[in-house]
């Protein structure tokens, strides 16, 4: 049933959400990687003042094994109320969570009980597959008009190409492929858009056969994997521009447009160089008609012991900081860039987007650092700050520690572990801060491996806004 | 036409015009786009003309054939389709995209006409474009001796209406713009379409009771 007056948690402006209360309660995905027990949504306590702060207060529990939960997002948010179709009414109260290995798709409804979400839908991979091609359900983003979901395969045993499923944002059906015309892309990951401008952009990592077993080397080295970024008309549903970042930088992954819906620029976090192990942030932007991409920090690898170093990466010497994810707060001043290879979380300050200044660094696990937690500075850590998301306020930033289930294999062979931090951000000047207070990990979390963290009433890579 | 239809008219224009779903919202949000008063000006006539055509079409419609079609019909037809109609924007929650953010002004007056006949923003003037004027006798004969006036009448009544919706669409605009700010929308937005459908229903039933 639709609201007499507007959801609370939508706001008009990137400044209005800014100034959101903060969170309580945090919802993270976690999945067995050995698809014996069922997949499930943990519910982390995060408001200070409760004496469960900093635990797991509640669980739902899905009905299958093996769907591998990964990212998923919420069913509405401010883009609701974006005048071309305003529909304030609805609620910002489902997650929408779907299974990237098994593309079955969960509809969790948060209202009746917040911390112990309720199954009210699955779509099965079938649904994805016949209404609109696609498999490997990805990122979940609340369009003004409908649900839109990135997909990296395609559909009934095809490999490609991936691309993006609308939903209906009040049955959750699947309406369709979202493309009119997908011109040359052919791989997906990542979508999100400039709605001021009409603008989709996309990004690239590979299809279900290059993912699903773990990293494919000689196709790294071959340089298989996606290097470009494309660029669409958001209202024609159409191709309009590639945009390669050049086949050395292998695996353009998160796209964080900039919140200020009258800006046409964005970050993209690069995994990984072919001829240095480096990862690298770029930043997308107009230039005359046309879009065009520059590097503006370039991380590199760190020698290391080969001794220490996972059979993959033995012959290099060097653990690569292999940017994952990353993550723009609200008032688009700092980027937080995940180094899950070298453990290590980054803030910049990128209030210049083409001069990033770094101001923060945190260490957390890491292939060879381990960097402990201060909560158990006797307990090394396995993973590396991989999932970043920051609250509303930019006050907060939660990380958590698990990529991927066959990736995590390959680089942390010892096993990944499962933990999640927090950490508080000195909002004036920038820096961090490891919450020692907060830190869910192992145990707690049942062995699941955990990924993406949601927090109640949306977060930076939640909203997208149509008022300045 | 007479003064209580004028101002039942005017009354459903400012309706229409508080809606910001109707258009004032869009030019907002033109105007913050831009970083200008001057962007979100030009949006509002445009917005105002395709209003004006949705609900023209309507209005000279049913002024020119009431003089030819038994008046009783029509507004049973009416009046069931209003009821109808109303309860369709009642329970359907659908929301169509027609348009993206960047459009020009005659497209934008293409989305303000898809928008307002969307909302059945014409068939809400119904009962009032189907009211009688004062005749001498009693019954329903002066919606049948009434018929002169014809497809003029209904636009000359859309233009009344059309000036109502454009001030009060105006008016929140600018103050939204300038004063309130957008942080206003989320707590001032009452849900208008459950509001709407029921100005729909109750239009429709007035219209049945009134031609039976």
């Amino acid at each position: 049933m639709t609201r007499w007056t507007p959801d609370p948690t939508f706001y008009a402006s990137p400044r209005d959400a800014a100034g959101a209360p903060p969170e309580k309660l945090a919802y993270v995905a976690a999945f067995d990687r050995e698809a014996r027990r069922p997949d499930a949504i943990a519910v982390v306590d995060v408001d200070p003042e409760s004496t469960g702060y900093g635990t797991v207060v509640g669980w739902t529990d899905l009905p299958h094994t093996g769907d591998e939960l990964h990212h998923f997002g919420w069913n509405a948010c401010s883009s609701a109320l974006c005048p071309t179709a305003p529909h304030p009414h609805v609620e910002r109260r489902y997650l929408i969570v779907p299974g990237l290995r098994s593309s079955r798709i969960y509809v969790l409804d948060t209202k009746a009980d917040p911390s112990r979400p309720e199954i009210v839908k699955v779509l099965e991979p079938d649904e994805l597959a016949d209404r609109a091609g696609y498999s490997r359900p990805h990122t979940v983003h609340c369009g003004p008009d409908g649900i839109y979901l990135s997909a990296l395969g395609g559909a009934h045993g095809a490999d490609g190409p991936g691309g993006i499923a609308v939903l209906d944002h009040d049955t959750f059906e699947v309406r369709g492929a979202w493309e009119a015309d997908r011109g040359p892309q052919f791989l997906a990951y990542d979508a999100w858009w400039h709605l001021n401008h009409d603008v989709m952009v996309t990004s690239e990592w590979g299809t279900p056969s290059m993912i699903e077993n773990g990293i494919v080397g000689e196709l790294l080295l071959g340089r298989k994997y996606g290097h470009a970024l494309h660029f669409w008309d958001l209202r024609q549903r159409r191709h309009l521009q590639t945009v390669d970042l050049g086949d050395a930088y292998q695996m353009p992954l998160e796209l964080r447009p900039a919140h200020d819906p009258s800006k046409t620029y964005g970050f993209v976090g690069v995994v990984i160089s072919v001829e240095d192990l480096s990862a690298s942030i770029w930043v997308w932007h107009r230039d005359g008609e046309r879009w065009t991409a520059t590097r503006v920090i370039d991380i590199p690898a760190e020698p290391a012991d080969p001794e220490l170093l996972p059979d993959l990466l033995k012959p290099f010497g060097a653990v690569p900081p292999l940017v994952t994810d990353i993550d723009l707060s609200v008032d688009d001043r700092f980027l937080y860039i995940s180094c899950w290879g070298t453990g290590e979380l980054r803030q910049y300050d990128v209030s210049d987007p083409f001069h990033p200044v770094q101001t923060g660094s945190v260490r957390l696990g890491g292939i060879v650092g381990r960097a402990a937690h201060p909560a158990r500075p006797d307990l090394p850590l396995a993973g590396g700050p991989q999932m970043v998301e920051v609250s509303r306020d930019g006050r907060r930033v939660y990380l958590t520690n698990s990529l991927y289930g066959a990736w995590d294999d390959q680089f942390y062979p010892d096993g990944v572990g499962a933990w999640q931090a927090k950490l508080d951000v000195d909002p004036g000047a920038g820096g961090l801060a490891v919450d020692p207070r907060f830190f869910p990990h192992g145990n707690d979390f049942r062995g699941l491996r955990v990924h993406q963290t949601r927090l109640q009433g949306g977060d930076a890579s939640s909203d997208s806004y149509c008022f300045r | 036409m007479t003064w209580q239809q004028l101002t039942g008219l005017v009354a459903l224009g400012a309706f229409h015009g508080l809606n910001p779903a109707m258009g004032w919202l869009f030019a907002v949000a033109r105007g913050l786009q831009e970083g200008s008063r001057a962007a979100l000006l030009r949006s509002l006539p445009a917005i105002a003309a395709g209003h004006a055509a949705s609900v023209a079409v309507v209005a000279s419609l049913v002024s020119a054939t009431r003089s030819v079609l038994a008046s009783t019909v029509v507004a049973v037809l009416t009046g069931l389709l209003l009821v109808g109609f109303g309860l369709w924007r009642l329970l359907s929650r659908r929301h169509f995209r027609w348009v993206g953010m960047r459009l020009s002004l005659a497209q934008l007056a293409g989305w303000s006409f898809l928008v307002s006949s969307a909302h059945g923003a014409g068939l809400m003037l119904l009962p009032v474009l189907l009211t009688a004027p004062p005749a001498g006798g009693p019954g329903h004969g002066g919606h049948l001796s009434a018929a002169p006036a014809g497809a003029l009448s209904g636009l000359v009544a859309a233009g009344v209406h059309t000036a109502a919706m454009f001030a009060v669409a105006a008016g929140c605009a600018v103050l939204v713009y300038e004063v309130l700010g957008t942080g206003v929308l989320r707590r001032a937005w009452v849900n208008l379409d459950r509001l709407w459908a029921a100005v729909l229903v109750t239009a429709g039933l007035v219209t049945l009771v009134a031609a039976t």
